[in-house]
């Protein structure tokens, strides 16, 4: 078991190392690097004052030495102003202006995350109020989901083929269908417009106060969650995702179903309701289970997405401001949070499956 | 002239599809007929599940082919008057053009019935395709490196995870610009990911005629002659023809999404190599002294195909996703498309007030992922009969 967690690690950690360096790779291509010098310093610049602006604040060095600095083994770059005055990546780090000041290595493995330049703040600030903020959201899209995923999937596996089974699976493969973006403007036409769906006709009848049931813009649950301005961004998510854990809960429990200890249990007449739960569902939820992790970061596809269309400033929505205007050191960090989410998932339903399942060994 | 009411509405649209109509009813009535003949696509129709998902994804792409009649007004025409017009909205001045908009205008006084037909177009074009080489590539590589194992397939399955282990969003974010279009980066990968379906038909053809030189010569030269006029238009656009060719901007989408999708494809197939590879008929392959490439390719790969079919559907449905994902944030298309991603983009600003201009996308494209999906649960429900 140790070895096993030693090898993994060992992966996760060459895993993050390579994507962290196709990311730096990316973003730090000539022209996005253009693009940045023009955002910073002015859109009108010319081409000789963009090469000045890139080497004045240290993107002029080789990119695998500016990866280097980045994870904090190459030595930061410095500049001298004057005599008095130094400038370099260490220096503006912990905003030192003295030579010989600042520590020679400032990066990742220093404990600094660099600077956002959309955000005008160091990356170690911005991150983890928004990671909060994504992680709020995340836990009440599990709370939603998963139950409901396991009880449509428990309840169209227990008896394959029949009227339930077949309208439950349907509506699982239509959620799979509908895409974040698919079914967010669809729950907003119909209960957060004030033109269109159920909320005019409630407003008439006096049912609510607001001109709309729901809120389509969740920026106030930032503040304060509530049941209106929080339900439509979850249910968005959770809808998406649902589907497909109910459809490999359903192939697991109709795999149970058919065991020789079910038919047993049936011969010996325990009651039907009594087989499904005490007999099939625990040996059904393995299955499940590695699924719902794994199906954590694909929801971070969703999570963008959301957040984008209901302005709900979290982690999903820095990934794309940063993304649009080329933040390149929040990117990187947001890109090291995601991958890390997605190895440590990927780990956690490794080990998990063999916990459940004892006929599983690690090797 | 008064805004149509929905009944008006729905009827005009049936009108205007007639020609979807037609060959719906021809395909479902010559495919009933021969259903038995068919095959697996003759199976198909014995189930409802099925059935319902062949017609959605069938009416899509005739909807794509007969686009130009069915639309009621150019896709790209700004009207005067109709900016953001509800549905069924009359033109303020015909003048010999259509006289309602079916489904509304959109923010710049576009017709959205209009733009949602033409969107059919854009998906159908890229999805299968992008689909199709996915698969290719997923089982050029997955193929050896189930059955073949050790050090090929450690080094294949890393990648493919380090691939996987990639937010597809954040790589649509890295490699779908316009930074990047002018780079060499699309131009290279697509020189990699583009020459695997050549590849693959070489070797496929080889494998199976090398022992009939003058068939061998024929079959395996006709395919690399297309195979590589097209591969030096779609990845280099140095077709000296000119009749293969992409726009930076298609390529460079086309890229993003096979690359996507390739490692999934990959694990399937290796996946179920491993499965094949212990039955007796390729012991008797071995034994029989067929070559490696015979073997993978003539016994192993017609083995698989139940759960490639079933997945090919369900990965074009996910490649449409990823296509409106894409669109959704603007990314690689052209600012005009009318492809449903960027079309519900563009309504979402005014989606509160003006629902319809996002709806009518969103709705086309969740019908036809659906189609899809109910398509490959019918194929996977008729191929387990056997």
């Amino acid at each position: 078991m140790l070895l096993f967690l030693i090898r993994r690690t060992g992966v996760m950690i060459v895993t993050a190392l390579c994507l962290t360096f196709v990311v730096f790779y990316l973003t730090n291509l000539p022209a996005k690097l253009e693009t940045l010098a023009k955002t910073q310093a002015g859109t009108r610049i010319s081409d000789a004052e963009v090469v000045t602006w890139l080497d004045r604040n240290g993107y002029g060095q080789p990119m695998l030495v500016r990866y280097g600095e980045w994870l904090g083994v190459m030595p930061g770059w410095t500049r001298e102003v004057s005599d008095e005055v130094m400038d370099g990546r260490c220096y503006r780090a912990y905003d030192l202006r003295e030579p010989g000041s600042a520590p020679t290595r400032c990066g990742l493995f220093q404990g600094y995350w660099g600077e956002s330049t959309r955000f005008r703040a160091t990356v170690a600030e911005v991150i983890p109020t928004r990671l909060g903020a994504t992680g709020l959201l995340m836990m009440w899209a599990l709370i939603v989901m998963v139950p409901m995923a396991l009880v449509v999937g428990v309840a169209a596996g227990m008896r394959e083929g029949s009227r339930t089974d077949r309208s439950l699976s349907t509506f699982a493969i239509a959620s799979t269908a509908t895409p974040e973006y698919v079914s967010g403007v669809v729950f907003i036409a119909l209960l957060a417009s004030s033109t269109a769906g159920l909320s005019p006709l409630l407003a008439q009848w006096g049912w609510i106060d607001g001109p709309v049931l729901f809120q389509g813009n969740a920026r106030s649950a930032l503040e304060k969650i509530t049941f209106w301005n929080f339900t439509l961004p979850v249910l968005t998510i959770a809808l998406y995702g649902m589907g497909y854990i109910a459809r490999i809960t359903r192939a697991s429990m109709t795999e149970v179903m058919t065991q020789q200890y079910i038919r047993t249990a049936r011969l010996k007449g325990v009651s039907f309701a009594n087989i499904v739960l005490r007999h099939a569902l625990r040996n059904a939820l393995i299955a499940p289970f590695t699924v719902i992790m794994l199906q954590i970061p694909w929801l971070l596809t969703g999570v963008v997405i959301v957040e984008v269309l209901f302005s709900y400033p979290g982690f999903g929505w820095t990934l794309f401001e940063a993304a649009v205007n080329n933040d390149i050191e929040l990117l990187l960090a947001a890109s090291v949070v995601a991958v890390i989410v997605v190895l440590l998932t990927q780990l956690i339903s490794d080990i998990g499956y063999v916990y459940l399942n004892p006929r599983i060994r690690v090797t | 002239m008064d805004t149509l009411g929905w009944l008006d509405i729905l009827g005009r649209i049936a009108v205007q599809l007639l020609p979807v109509w037609v060959a719906l009813v021809a395909v479902f009535a010559i495919s009933i007929t021969f259903k038995r003949r068919l095959g697996l696509y003759g199976k198909l129709f014995d189930s409802n599940v099925g059935m319902v998902g062949f017609a959605l994804v069938m009416f899509w792409v005739f909807a794509a082919v007969f686009a130009d009649w069915i639309i009621t007004h150019d896709p790209l025409a700004q009207i005067s008057g109709m900016r953001n017009a509800t549905p069924g909205s009359p033109l303020r001045d015909p003048d010999g053009r259509y006289e309602y908009f079916l489904l509304g205008g959109d923010a710049l006084a576009r017709d959205v019935f209009s733009r949602m037909v033409m969107g059919a177009r854009e998906v159908l074009r890229i999805a299968p395709f992008a689909a199709m080489i996915s698969f290719m590539i997923g089982i050029t590589l997955g193929l050896p490196a189930g059955y073949i194992g050790g050090r090929f397939d450690t080094g294949l399955t890393f990648v493919a995870n380090l691939v996987l282990a990639f937010p597809v969003i954040l790589l649509f974010f890295l490699l779908v610009a316009p930074e990047i279009q002018e780079t060499a980066i699309p131009r290279v990968m697509a020189g990699v990911l583009f020459i695997v379906p050549v590849i693959f038909f070489t070797v496929l053809l080889n494998a199976r005629f090398f022992t009939q030189p003058a068939k061998r010569n024929l079959y395996v030269g006709g395919v690399l002659l297309v195979g590589l006029w097209a591969y030096s238009g779609l990845a280099f656009n140095a077709d000296p023809l000119g009749v293969w060719g992409m726009s930076p901007n298609l390529l460079n989408v086309f890229v993003a999404v096979v690359f996507v999708n390739s490692p999934t494809v990959f694990r399937i197939v290796r996946g179920i190599t491993l499965d094949i590879k212990t039955r007796d008929y390729v012991a008797a392959a071995q034994t029989r002294g067929e070559g490696p490439w015979y073997i993978m390719l003539w016994e192993i790969l017609p083995n698989a195909r139940g759960p490639l079919i079933v997945d090919f559907c369900l990965r074009i449905g996910y490649t449409t996703i990823l296509l409106g994902t894409l669109g959704f944030f603007g990314l690689g298309v052209a600012p005009e498309s009318p492809d449903w991603g960027s079309t519900i983009n563009q309504g979402r600003r005014l989606l509160t007030i003006y629902p319809h201009a996002a709806l009518a996308p969103a709705l086309a494209l969740m019908s036809l992922v659906l189609g899809l999906n109910l398509l490959a649960d019918g194929l996977r429900e008729e191929s387990l009969k056997d």
